[in-house]
C-alpha cells in the first residue's frame, strides 16, 4: 500500500496470497474504512473481547473440568471438604481451584468476564436504543442482538451451574420448576431435560456440552454476522457538524482502529485480570457440595438473572387447579412475562416504531435521546421496571444489609415494579422536552455566557452569545416527526389507511409520538432576545419551516 | 473573592459542591442520630457472695423488664413485655448478657449484639446473675470449654450440618442474612464458641432451639469448629466481597469492571484539540 518496494520475504508470500485469494483488492477496499469515534460505541467491543477472552479461558478450564455426576470422597488440598461426598464435577471444580497451577485466576477470570460480558452487552443495546441505532437500516442486526443477549443468559446460567455447588443447584433446582409450570407439558420438559428425578445423573453432562459446543457456537456465528452487518452498513455516527447521512466522518480502520482496539483488548484483558487477581467470585469451596435439602440465605444468581430471581421472589402465591392439574401461576409468570415482554417489546420495538411514524428513511445518524421523547421515556419506563425486579432479586441483601424489614421490601417492590416505569416515563418525557426547550432557547438567544453586563440606564442584563458552529450542529441534527394524514379531511372523509382499528391505533400512535415537540430552528442568536416579539416570530417561521422538513423528507425517502 | 469565583467556574466544581453537601449532611445525620444501643446500669458490683450478688445484679439490671422474680411483665393490655426467666437456664443467660444484647434499651423485633455494659464486661458477674436465674427453675447450662473447642471438632461433619441446619439464615460462611418482621439472622464472625453453643442449645430470638437429640453435643461441636474455621480462612480469590455471594460480585463488576472499562474507552475516543485547527 506504500509506494516503498516490500522486501522480497514479505513480497513473495504475499503475492502468493494475493494470486489465489485476491486479498489485496478486498484489504484495499475494506483497510481504510472509517469509523467515528465515541466512548459508548467501544461498549460493543467490551463484550466482543469479553468473549475472546471467555474461549480461551473457558478452554484452559474444559482440561480438568470433569463433568460427571459420579459420587466421589473428597481428598485434596481444601482440608475442610475431606471425606465429604460430592459429585465429580465439584470434586474437579476444587481441584482446578486448589490443586491446578493457575486454575483459581482461570476460573476467576473466566466468571468475571462472564459478568462483563453481559454488562457490556447490556450497556451496549441502551446505547443503540437510546440513539435510535436500531433504526432501518439496522432492525437485523438489533435482533441478532437480542439473540445473542438471550443466548448469553442461558449460557451464564448453565455455566453457573456446572460446577454442582450449592448455589448452582438451587439455580438449577429453580430451574426444573420453570420448566415443571409450564402448563401440559412442563413435567414432559422437565423429565427431557433432566432424564430423571432431580437432579439426576444426567443434567450436569448436558448441561457441559451445551455449554461448551452448543451455545457458544452458535454466539461465535452470531457475533460475526453481527460484526460483519456491521461492517457493511457501516458505524452510525453521532451528529455533529460535517457529519450527514450520506457520509462517516472518523478515523481509518487501519491502522488508526487497529492500533486501538488492540491496545483496549489488552486493557479489557488487563482490568480482568486485576478483578480476578483481587475480588474473589463464586468460592464454590464455601458454598459446598450441592444438596437438595440445603439452602443458603443470599442465595442469588449472577446479575444478569437476578431479574427472574426478583419477579420469582415478588410473586404471590397463586395457583390454580384444573381439572386436577395445577397450574403455578406463581412460577409461570414471573419466569416468562416479565422478560417476555421487555424482549418480545425490544424485538418489535423498530418496526413498530416505524410503523407508526410512517418513516421510512435509512438512519445513519444518531438521535439523541431528548430529540425522541416517546422512545427515551419508553426506553427509562423499561429500565425501571427491569431493574426494580433487578433489586428486588436482591431484597435480602437489601433488608440485611439497610435494616429494614423483609416483607416491607417485597410490599414495596410489588407496588414500585407496577407504578415505577409510568412515573419514569412521564418524568422522563417532561425531561427530554425540558431539553428540547434549552435547546431552541440556545439557538434563538444564544448560550449564557455568564458575563453580567451593566447597561447605561443601569439595567443588567447577561451577555448571550451566538452558539459555536460545532453546538448548533448538533442541536440542529433534530428531525420533526412527520405526521400521517389526519383521520378525516376537512371533508369529513376518512383516510385511507384509517378505517379499520388498526389504522386508527397507527394515527394515535403517531400523535403520541409527534404531539409533544419543541421547534428548533437555526436562529438569530443575537444576544438581544426580546422574548414576546420573538415568540410571534418564531411561530411564523415555524410554519415555513415544517413545509421544508415535509419537502426535505421527500427526497430522503429516495434510499 | 475573585479566587472563589475561578473554582467556582471549575468543570469539577458541581462534583465538589454535592460531595461536600452528602459528606455535611452524612456528619450531621451521625451527630443527631441516637447512639449505639447502650443501657445504662448502675455501677455497684460489690463483691459479695456468688449468689447474692446475681440477685443483686439481676435486681439491678434485669427486674426492670422481666420483673423481680423474674416472672415476666405485660402491657396492660396483656402483651408480653419481657418473657418470664424461670426454667430458661443459665446458657441462655450467659448467651443474652455476654454479647450484650441484655439488658436491652429499645425492646425490639430483635436486640443487636453489643458490647456488654459496663456491670457485665466482668465474668464473674455474668456467671453470678446467670448461676442466679439457674437457681430459679433449672434449665440448660453453660457448656463446659471441652465441649465448645473447635480443635475437637470434625470439621466436615460440621460444614455438612451447617449448610442444612445454619445456611439458610446465617449464609454459607456466616456472614449472616435477612428473616421476616424485622428479625434477621446475625453474622458469625465475633461469636465465641460458648455463644455458638448456647445459641443452638436455647434458640434466641427467631433461631430455632436445637437441643441435644436434634444436634448431638458432638455435632454442636463440629458446626463450632466449622464456623471458626471458615470465618478463619482467608480468601484465596482475592478480597472476600463481604461472602455474600453473587450480589456483591454484580454490584462489583458493573462499578469497578465497567467502570474502568468506559473510563479507558472514554480516553481512547477523547477528541484531541489539536487536529480540530486543521
Amino acid at each position: 500500500m506504500s509506494d516503498v518496494q516490500a522486501p522480497k520475504a514479505v513480497d513473495a508470500p504475499l503475492t502468493f496470497l494475493d494470486d489465489r485469494l485476491g486479498s489485496s483488492t478486498f484489504l484495499k477496499r475494506n483497510m481504510k474504512k472509517a469509523f467515528p469515534d465515541h466512548w459508548s460505541f467501544m461498549l460493543g467491543e467490551i463484550a466482543l473481547f469479553s468473549f475472546v477472552i471467555l474461549l480461551l479461558t473457558g478452554t484452559f478450564l474444559t482440561l480438568w473440568f470433569k463433568p460427571s455426576m459420579l459420587e466421589v470422597v473428597y481428598d485434596g488440598s481444601y482440608t475442610k471438604l475431606n471425606g465429604v461426598k460430592m459429585s465429580e464435577a465439584y470434586s474437579s471444580t476444587l481441584h482446578i481451584t486448589f490443586d491446578v497451577r493457575g486454575g483459581l485466576l482461570m476460573r476467576q477470570i473466566h466468571h468475571w468476564a462472564a459478568i462483563l460480558f453481559m454488562a457490556a452487552i447490556m450497556a451496549h443495546m441502551l446505547r443503540v436504543f437510546f440513539t435510535g441505532a436500531y433504526r432501518k437500516p439496522r432492525e437485523l442486526n438489533w435482533l441478532i442482538g437480542i439473540g445473542l443477549f438471550t443466548l448469553g443468559m442461558l449460557e451464564g446460567l448453565f455455566g453457573y451451574s456446572l460446577p454442582d455447588d450449592l448455589l448452582s443447584g438451587t439455580g438449577l433446582r429453580i430451574l426444573q420448576g420453570v420448566a415443571q409450570s409450564i402448563p401440559v407439558v412442563g413435567t414432559y420438559l422437565y423429565l427431557f431435560l433432566f432424564g430423571g428425578e432431580f437432579p439426576g445423573e444426567s443434567i450436569i453432562p448436558r448441561l457441559f456440552t451445551i455449554h461448551v459446543l452448543l451455545i457458544p457456537g452458535i454466539m461465535l456465528a452470531l457475533i460475526v454476522a453481527h460484526l460483519m452487518i456491521m461492517w457493511h452498513q457501516k458505524h452510525t455516527q453521532m451528529p455533529t457538524k460535517g457529519r450527514t447521512n450520506q457520509n462517516v466522518v472518523g478515523y481509518p480502520f487501519y491502522p488508526l482502529y487497529m492500533a486501538k482496539q488492540g491496545a483496549y483488548f489488552l486493557y479489557i484483558f488487563g482490568v480482568l485480570a486485576l478483578l480476578a487477581t483481587f475480588a474473589q467470585i463464586n468460592p464454590i469451596w464455601l458454598f459446598g457440595p450441592y444438596d437438595p435439602s440445603a439452602i443458603s440465605a443470599g442465595s442469588q444468581p449472577d446479575f444478569y438473572m437476578g431479574a427472574l430471581e426478583g419477579a420469582l421472589r415478588l410473586m404471590p402465591n397463586w395457583e390454580t387447579n384444573v381439572l386436577g392439574h395445577t397450574l403455578s401461576w406463581n412460577v409461570m409468570i414471573p419466569a416468562l412475562v416479565p422478560l417476555g415482554i421487555i424482549f418480545t417489546g425490544a424485538a418489535l420495538f423498530p418496526f413498530i416504531e416505524r410503523w407508526a411514524t410512517g418513516d421510512q428513511r435509512s438512519h445513519h445518524i444518531n438521535d439523541r435521546p431528548r430529540n425522541a421523547p416517546v422512545r427515551t421515556a419508553t426506553g427509562v419506563a423499561v429500565v425501571t421496571f427491569y431493574g426494580l425486579l433487578w433489586l428486588a432479586g436482591g431484597n435480602d441483601v437489601i433488608a440485611e444489609r439497610f435494616h429494614v424489614s423483609l416483607f416491607a421490601t417485597t410490599w414495596f417492590f410489588r407496588f414500585a415494579v407496577l407504578l415505577g416505569p409510568f412515573l419514569a416515563f412521564m418524568i422522563t418525557k417532561r425531561i427530554c422536552l425540558g431539553l428540547q426547550r434549552s435547546d431552541a432557547a440556545t439557538m434563538a438567544h444564544g448560550y449564557e455566557s455568564g458575563v453580567i453586563k451593566m447597561m447605561p440606564s443601569g439595567e443588567f442584563i447577561e451577555v448571550h452569545l451566538e452558539a459555536p458552529e460545532e453546538q448548533a450542529a448538533v442541536i440542529l441534527s433534530k428531525e420533526e416527526g412527520k405526521s400521517l394524514p389526519a383521520a378525516r379531511d376537512d371533508n369529513g372523509i376518512p383516510a385511507p389507511g384509517s378505517r379499520n382499528p388498526l389504522g386508527h391505533l397507527r394515527l394515535r400512535l403517531n400523535r403520541f409520538w409527534n404531539v409533544d415537540s419543541i421547534p428548533i430552528e437555526a436562529g438569530h442568536g443575537n444576544g438581544h432576545g426580546n422574548g414576546h416579539g420573538d415568540g410571534e416570530h418564531a411561530a411564523v417561521e415555524d410554519g415555513e419551516r415544517a413545509t421544508a422538513i415535509g419537502s426535505g423528507s421527500g427526497t430522503g425517502d429516495r434510499s | 473573592m475573585k479566587r472563589f469565583t475561578a473554582w467556582r467556574r471549575r468543570p469539577w466544581a458541581g462534583y465538589a459542591v454535592v460531595l461536600v453537601a452528602l459528606a455535611t449532611t452524612g456528619v450531621v445525620y451521625a451527630g443527631f442520630s441516637p447512639k449505639a444501643d447502650t443501657a445504662e446500669a448502675s455501677n455497684s458490683a460489690a463483691a459479695a457472695q456468688d449468689m447474692a450478688n446475681g440477685k443483686q445484679l439481676f435486681n439491678q439490671n434485669c427486674s426492670s423488664c422481666h420483673g423481680l422474680n423474674a416472672q415476666g411483665t405485660k402491657d396492660e393490655k396483656g402483651r408480653q413485655i419481657a418473657p418470664s426467666l424461670i426454667g430458661v437456664g443459665a446458657a441462655s443467660v450467659d448467651f443474652q448478657v455476654s454479647t450484650g444484647r441484655m439488658p436491652a434499651m429499645n425492646p425490639g423485633a430483635q436486640m443487636p449484639r453489643k458490647k456488654p455494659v459496663e456491670v457485665f464486661r466482668n465474668p464473674k458477674n455474668v456467671a453470678d446473675v446467670a448461676a442466679y436465674v439457674q437457681s430459679l427453675g433449672g434449665g440448660p447450662t453453660i457448656p463446659a470449654p471441652e465441649q465448645v473447642d473447635p480443635e475437637k471438632g470434625d470439621v466436615a461433619l460440621g460444614g455438612k450440618l451447617f449448610r442444612t441446619n445454619c445456611a439458610q439464615c446465617h449464609n454459607f460462611a456466616g456472614s449472616g442474612g435477612a428473616l421476616t418482621g424485622g428479625k434477621y439472622a446475625p453474622p458469625l464472625d465475633e461469636s465465641t464458641p460458648t455463644q455458638i453453643y448456647e445459641a443452638m442449645l436455647t434458640g434466641p430470638y427467631a433461631m430455632p432451639l436445637f437441643n441435644d437429640t436434634t444436634l448431638t453435643p458432638e455435632a454442636k461441636r463440629a458446626i463450632i469448629a466449622y464456623v471458626v474455621q471458615t470465618r478463619e480462612e482467608p480468601n484465596p480469590g482475592g478480597n472476600g466481597l463481604g461472602r455474600i455471594g453473587p450480589v456483591a460480585e454484580g454490584i462489583a463488576g458493573w462499578t469497578v469492571g465497567m467502570g474502568l472499562l468506559v473510563l479507558a474507552a472514554m480516553w481512547i475516543t477523547a477528541r484531541k484539540p489539536k487536529k480540530q485547527h486543521d
